[in-house]
């Protein structure tokens, strides 16, 4: 059924749909719609599920580990300064194999003290083992949080649902909110080979040596790796029931473009806005949309930008002494294939500014009239500085 | 000795705990008074490798090893799933260290007993970092040597009173306990057992390795700490009712500091300050109860 709903609230039908038992979170600007819902989802009786309303994110996140390793299906969401805290458990859902899904709204990390977007928090966690999907608006945001639970189950490790703050997490949107029998149909419930069962009494987590540590971190590796392919699978599924399906990656007009925009998030859309301004003219370009930063689909975005003379990335983050992370991850995946286009980096919107399609057209020319990268990371924007000495 | 407790060991040999260590002493009694339905969440602590490295382990309940500031939360989350799946019946533990409950975990047991969390909360007490070779934690003992308050540095800071701190969230019960008193160690676990909401333990564990005391004399040791009241046993349901189980006057504290390596440096002076201390403990707890000296 469609209805008018805000990103937050795409986010807590979905988590309602997949039934989840036992939801635990802490308040920050601006999940906090969010975690409000399910409350109210749970005390209204419209969910049947725990809500443990804990004392800090880092608290949250143990509570769902003990959750799910009991073998139920679990839910938080968070932000900036709350996923920072989560950091230490992030790495312990993944390390401990637990499906875990998340919604993580991207905002900036203080100081200065910062409640708007900014993709840096769920960036810094990339390589605790989550996956990571960057949507673009309030259906995807849907969707994602089902696929994730299923994706997640199926090869058992935690997923992350990344959604751009305000911009997404707080706009209204007309959004096709399944039935409950159509997601049971796609999502069957959670079914875990090893849970906290006095029966059958495991020992979870346990102390490991050398000699078994590096084989159980080869398995989450080759878990990474067959997600990308699963990935596929479960969206061909989900398309079936919902005829709907992202990729994950969305190249728009690549074919024949001489340079390709890489985004991410709700630039995207902004993108989609550009290329309706610029095509017309007469301008060969490209936006390439990356869904799936966990794994990184390689294959898919060097097929992508395989035709392109110029790659532009436009990175909403920064990591300090190196560039923007999408950049990075392009020029990592793009680097061995002979004859690769340059890839031209560009900071935009750090903390909430605004990345409008004027912007991303002055992107587009100035990275038309220069034939080769003048910097690792051009900052745009951006007013005068006085630097601290 | 009569023990009330279940024959069936749930603590098997071939753990890795050092000679004499009580924390494996502690272990053995809670699980006996527990049984079979029991769920263990153990945070990092030196139960961690206690329990032996995988693939083995000497517990032959379920336990979830967690990190080390999580032992309330972790538990919290193991307790929701099970009422999820419609299991009131299995017990939910908790067990830690003093680091891990005194330091780095008392924000998240604070958050679940405030939650009042259906769980019991133990922390088996051997006042210091031992696991990580001795430092000194918050339940570190005045005068104590410790391999971070070395030499002229030793600990000149009491030693935080957790119980207090718990019943000051007036949870349903808290009790101390001590591996020398086993009969009633394994009353109140099974008396916590028995109440809904949330039960701390405070169990007493001599440490001969971190304390500097011979193995064969770690039952001796706690014995004494409840003979000198530095350990008093007692318990406070509802965060009001004060019962102490044993009122002793056997031995003055300096018999106690004499025998370990931990207090050699400390002088009659400073002992006499510390008997001081303990004198000045037990009439405040005597207060609380309600009792005359």
């Amino acid at each position: 059924m469609k209805k008018v709903l805000e990103g937050s609230h795409a986010v807590a039908e979905a988590v309602r749909l997949a039934r989840v038992q036992v939801i635990s979170a802490y308040p920050i600007t601006p999940q906090t719609h969010i975690v409000e819902i399910l409350s109210d989802y749970v005390t209204t009786g419209k969910m049947v599920a725990k809500y443990l309303r804990v004392e800090s994110e880092h608290s949250c996140m143990a509570a769902l580990i003990g959750a799910q390793s009991s073998g139920v299906r679990t839910f938080t969401a968070t932000s900036s300064q709350g996923l920072a805290l989560m950091h230490e458990l992030l790495h312990w859902a993944s390390g401990a194999r637990l499906p875990i899904v998340m919604a993580e709204v991207n905002r900036a990390l203080a100081p200065g003290w910062n409640i708007w977007n900014d993709q840096t928090d769920s960036l810094a966690q990339r390589d605790t083992g989550w996956m990571q999907f960057y949507c673009e608006d309030g259906q995807e945001v849907l969707d994602t949080t089902i696929q994730a639970y299923r994706l997640a189950e199926i090869v058992n490790l935690p997923a992350m649902v990344v959604l751009d703050a305000f911009y997404l997490s707080h706009t209204y949107e007309p959004v096709d909110v399944p039935e409950q029998d159509e997601v049971d149909r796609f999502l069957p419930p959670y079914k875990p080979a090893f849970i906290l069962d006095t029966k059958h009494p495991y020992s979870l987590s346990p102390l490991v040596t050398p000699n078994a540590y590096m084989e159980m971190r080869y398995d989450i590796a080759m878990a990474m790796d067959d997600a990308l392919e699963q990935f596929d699978r479960v969206e061909e599924e989900f398309a079936k029931i919902f005829d709907r399906r992202y990729g994950a990656v969305e190249a728009i007009d690549c074919d024949d473009a001489d340079i390709v925009i890489v985004t991410s998030g709700t630039v995207t859309s902004t993108g989609r806005l550009l290329l309706e301004e610029l095509r017309p003219r007469g301008e060969k370009v490209g936006v390439l949309k990356i869904k799936l930063f966990r794994p990184f689909p390689v294959e898919a975005v060097r097929r992508a930008l395989g035709k392109a003379k110029k790659v532009v990335v436009v990175d909403r983050n920064f990591s300090f002494g190196a560039s923007g992370i999408f950049a990075q991850e392009v020029r990592a995946a793009i680097c061995n294939v002979p004859g690769h286009p340059p890839i031209f980096g560009y900071i935009a919107g750090l903390g909430g500014r605004d990345i409008t399609v004027k912007l991303l057209e002055e992107i587009y020319f100035d990275v038309k009239g220069s034939s080769a990268p003048r910097k690792e990371s051009i900052w745009v924007g951006l007013q005068e500085v006085n630097r601290a000495t | 000795m009569q023990l009330d407790a279940l024959d069936k060991e749930l603590m098997c040999s071939g753990h890795v705990g050092c000679p004499g260590c009580g924390a494996t002493i502690a272990m053995r009694f809670v699980l006996k008074a527990l049984g079979e339905k029991t769920v263990m969440v153990l945070p990092a602590c030196c139960w961690s490798v206690i329990a032996g490295p995988f693939p083995q382990s000497s517990l032959k309940i379920p336990v979830i090893h967690t990190a080390f500031e999580t032992g309330g939360a972790t538990a919290s989350g193991v307790r929701a799933a099970l009422d999820m799946k419609g299991d009131k019946e299995t017990t939910v533990i908790t067990w830690a260290g003093d680091g891990g409950t005194f330091d780095i975990g008392f924000q998240a047991l604070s958050g679940a007993v405030e939650r009042n969390e259906d769980f019991i909360y133990a922390c088996y007490d051997n006042e210091a970092y031992m696991n990580t070779g001795i430092q000194r934690s918050s339940s570190t003992p005045y005068g104590a040597w410790t391999t971070t308050t070395t030499g002229a540095d030793w600990k000149k800071l009491r030693k935080k009173n957790i119980v207090e701190a718990l019943v000051a969230h007036r949870i349903p019960y808290a009790a101390t306990a001590n591996i020398a008193f086993p009969e009633d160690l394994i009353r109140k676990v099974k008396k916590a057992k028995a109440i809904k909401g949330s039960k701390f333990l405070h169990i007493y564990a001599s440490c001969p390795t971190g304390w500097r005391i011979p193995s064969e004399m770690s039952i001796k040791i706690a014995r004494m700490a409840v003979q000198t009241n530095i350990f008093p046993l007692y318990e406070v349901e509802n965060g009001v009712n004060y019962t102490i189980n044993y009122k002793p006057r056997e031995y003055l504290v300096r018999e106690y500091f004499k025998l370990q390596g931990r207090f050699r440096h400390l002088k009659d002076t400073d002992l006499d300050q510390i008997q001081e201390m303990v004198n000045e403990d037990w009439a405040l707890l005597l207060r609380k109860a309600g009792e005359h000296a």
